[in-house]
């Protein structure tokens, strides 16, 4: 048990309103579950009740008290799924498995655990693997999802990350493509928009690969900045009526080639996005 | 000072009180089982459910929860109250049906039986000992954990805690095995639901002992259970 480290993700948000989960939030990203020690260690810093923090901790699901796989695999169970037999699914992957949910394979590679609704009811029955959405799964794909889990390398390189994806966006009030191939970042086309910040008006490219935050710019911003989002071609602000989920700055909506919208955070270095298809 | 209508006629309540508060003053019936004098409202028990505002508008909210305002119509056994009421105690019977406080609740509505499967559960959820433990006790040692189905109330871990003195008042306050604690013959209680009663700490196999969260028991001793 490392001390220093919980003390250091404790110091990092202890004052801020709803400290608790957030620091929750760290030590499950940290350690893949929360150990005991850790939690007794929180209370005694923080100075809260160790039997608010096993209630909070206890309330949601994407706490766990014993260390999770390599792989997580979520299975829907939410009414949707359930009426297309998203039960099947269940018992599949536990009989697969070996495991019931909430219980990790003995060789520490895969997590099973079930969920109540991954928000993509139209898509059920539905499996989450690491964040990769499996639609219409039925019993014979689940070997399939196993075995594809099971193979998947480190998740590093974005080329391979089936979580990442280029997409390729319009502007929401001419529809003109934003798209710029002649310059791209990552291997593929960027997304070039205008930005102004004080007296500052410029360029910005954008990587066009959802998950990736790589950026190029014309001019130094300062992090943390609020910077505008102009459309080059009809000079429109992109403004959204929504603010960001992480630091509360408007954000930018962008219109995806072939439906929905994807939405950024329009403060330098935030990575609040949102995608909506 | 706020002044609002109580089942039509006009009364006065300090600023601040609650509707339920008020209901009591003027002696107006509103049956309770979560609240409790000295803890602070919790409404989760929604016995004390009353109709506020009018027509369409008219909404059920729980009056121990519920603050006097200026101008509020509440009606405290209106149709629609009275038939809610006894569909809660009709569910809280069919959870806990060996809790004699239940039972009295259910008999002075006139439930005399319940259409749901009996689950028996040893907890109604009502947080009274949750919050006699925080707020009179001052100790905090067991607390709400889970949610939906699973939504249990224990120490955390499930392990010996280092703040319960053993004071035994989260089982004095328990509407579920009030009976077990406070009447010293089991035998001769009225419904004799308290012999059949499974304390809620055996079934954390923590606990041997007949007893709740503390360790050794001291209350249920005194019970003769």
């Amino acid at each position: 048990m490392n001390t220093a480290e919980i003390q250091g993700i404790v110091a990092k948000h202890q004052g801020h309103p709803g400290e608790v989960l957030s620091i929750l939030e760290d030590l499950q990203s940290r350690f893949s579950y929360l150990p005991e020690e850790a939690l007794r260690f929180v209370a005694e810093k923080t100075g809260r009740p160790l039997r608010d923090l096993y209630g909070v901790a206890t309330f949601y699901k994407m706490f766990s008290f014993r260390p999770r796989g390599k792989h997580l695999v979520s299975v829907c169970l939410g009414t949707a799924c359930h009426v297309r037999r998203a039960t099947l699914v269940a018992e599949e992957f536990e009989q697969k498995l070996a495991v019931k949910p909430g219980e990790t394979t003995p060789d520490k590679q895969i997590t099973l655990e079930t969920v109540n609704c991954v928000g993509a009811c139209a898509l059920g029955p539905i499996v989450v693997v690491d964040g990769h959405y499996f639609p219409n799964v039925k019993r014979t794909t689940v070997q399939k999802i196993l075995e594809r889990t099971r193979n998947e390398g480190p998740r590093d390189d974005p080329n391979k990350d089936p979580r990442i994806f280029p997409v390729e966006v319009r502007c929401p009030r001419c529809n003109h493509t934003l798209m710029d191939p002649e310059n791209p970042l990552e291997g593929h086309p960027s997304v070039r928009v205008t930005i102004s910040f004080g007296a500052n008006h410029g360029c910005l490219r954008l990587s066009s690969l959802y998950g990736s935050f790589t950026i190029a710019c014309d001019f130094e911003t300062p992090p943390d900045a609020v910077v505008h989002f102009f459309c080059p071609y009809c000079h429109a602000e992109l403004l959204g009526a929504t603010s960001c989920m992480e630091c509360a700055a408007p954000m930018v909506p962008m219109v995806i080639e072939g439906g929905g919208i994807v939405q950024i955070c329009s403060r330098y270095g935030c990575k609040g996005h949102l995608l909506d298809l | 000072m706020v002044s609002f209508k109580l089942n039509g006629q006009r009364v006065s309540a300090e600023s601040g009180a609650t509707v339920l508060e008020t209901a009591r003053f003027y002696g107006v019936p509103i049956p309770t089982l979560c609240e409790m004098e000295g803890l602070t409202p919790f409404g989760g028990c929604r016995l004390c459910i009353v109709e506020v505002g009018e027509g369409e508008a008219a909404k059920l909210v729980t009056a121990c929860t519920a603050p006097a305002q200026e101008g509020l119509r509440v009606r405290t056994a209106s149709k629609r109250v009275i038939a809610s009421r006894r569909m809660i105690v009709e569910l809280l019977l069919a959870s806990c049906p060996q809790s004699k406080v239940v039972q009295d609740l259910a008999a002075a509505m006139g439930v005399h039986q319940q259409r749901f499967r009996q689950e028996h559960e040893d907890c109604l959820l009502c947080g009274r000992c949750v919050r006699m433990c925080k707020e009179q006790m001052m100790s905090g040692a067991i607390g709400f954990q889970g949610r939906g189905g699973d939504r249990r109330i224990s120490t955390p871990f499930d392990a010996k805690s280092d703040v319960c003195r053993r004071c035994g008042g989260c089982i004095y306050v328990c509407p579920a095995c009030q009976l077990r604690c406070t009447f010293n013959d089991p035998e001769r209680a009225v419904c004799g639901g308290c012999a059949n009663l499974s304390p809620p700490c055996v079934g954390h196999g923590q606990f041997d002992d007949m007893q709740c969260y503390m360790d050794p028991c001291a209350a249920c001793r005194i019970a003769g259970a």
